[in-house]
């Protein structure tokens, strides 16, 4: 789409929260259209999941019986897309019973509190 | 200061089309400028021109439509969300050969790069919605 491309010379710290189970609603889903979209943007990107969030990034998904599309693939495609920050916080992966192993793709685990001072560095804050 | 502002609820299932209203309208009256206003999920359906609410009631496309009149306003819609939910304009309709468009007056239909200019270009990007 011809709108899509902006030269703005501007470069914004953008930081996309994902605090929603990857299904059962389609905030997960629609976040990570918004994040494809706006790697074409070239700014400087940071994705965090947190609270249930953390559960998009659950390896092995399969959603054939529930028959929506598992788009969680994509996450495995973010690197091409040059968005390569990706965050989780460890106390909803605790809270979770999950580990760093059970995520499909490299992520740093922080704790609430440095991931708090990332938010706060941040400039662009979208919510998902 | 310049605000940009993401709707991410439907009219009446949710309050957030409402407060974001009223957000604006504040905004504004304070001499703030809306750069944009973005609407993405279920928020797409603000922007329908076919919603009959009771008379008693506030009619949210409406007084969104008004809004955008008064103040010039720019009334986004996310074009993939608004496909997947039937929110169609004339173009969209030709695009998409439907059998007829609902958009109502003021509102546009665009790409989510509207939603990241709006990030760039505004000061402050609000969200309402869950």
């Amino acid at each position: 789409m011809e709108d899509q491309e902006l030269e703005s010379g501007i470069v914004k710290k953008f930081i996309y929260v994902n605090r929603k189970a990857p299904h059962g609603t389609i905030y997960a889903h629609e976040a990570l259209e918004v994040v494809l979209i706006a790697a074409a943007f070239e700014q400087d990107v940071s994705l965090a999941f947190i609270d249930d969030g953390v559960y998009q990034l659950k390896k092995g998904q399969n959603t054939d019986g529930i028959a929506t599309k598992n788009f969680t693939k994509t996450f495995g495609a973010l690197e091409m897309y040059d968005v390569e920050k990706l965050y989780v916080e460890k106390e909803s992966l605790e809270e979770r019973g999950l580990s760093e192993d059970d995520l499909s793709v490299d992520v740093e685990v922080l704790a609430s509190s440095d991931l708090k001072k990332l938010f706060n560095e941040s400039e662009v804050f979208f919510n998902f | 200061m310049k605000f940009g502002v993401l709707i991410n609820e439907g009219p009446y299932q949710h309050q957030a089309s409402d407060t974001a209203y009223k957000f604006i309208e504040a905004a504004i009256e304070e001499g703030h400028e809306i750069f944009r206003v973005f609407f993405y999920h279920d928020g797409v359906n603000n922007g329908t021109r076919l919603a009959t609410p009771p008379q008693d009631d506030r009619h949210i496309p409406n007084r969104w439509t008004e809004l955008a009149e008064k103040h010039d306003l720019d009334l986004v819609l996310c074009v993939a969300a608004a496909q997947r939910r039937g929110m169609v304009d004339e173009d969209e309709m030709k695009r998409n050969s439907k059998d007829a468009n609902n958009i109502a007056g003021k509102f546009r239909i665009s790409g989510l790069g509207q939603l990241i200019e709006a990030g760039i270009q505004a000061d402050r990007m609000i969200t309402f919605g869950d």
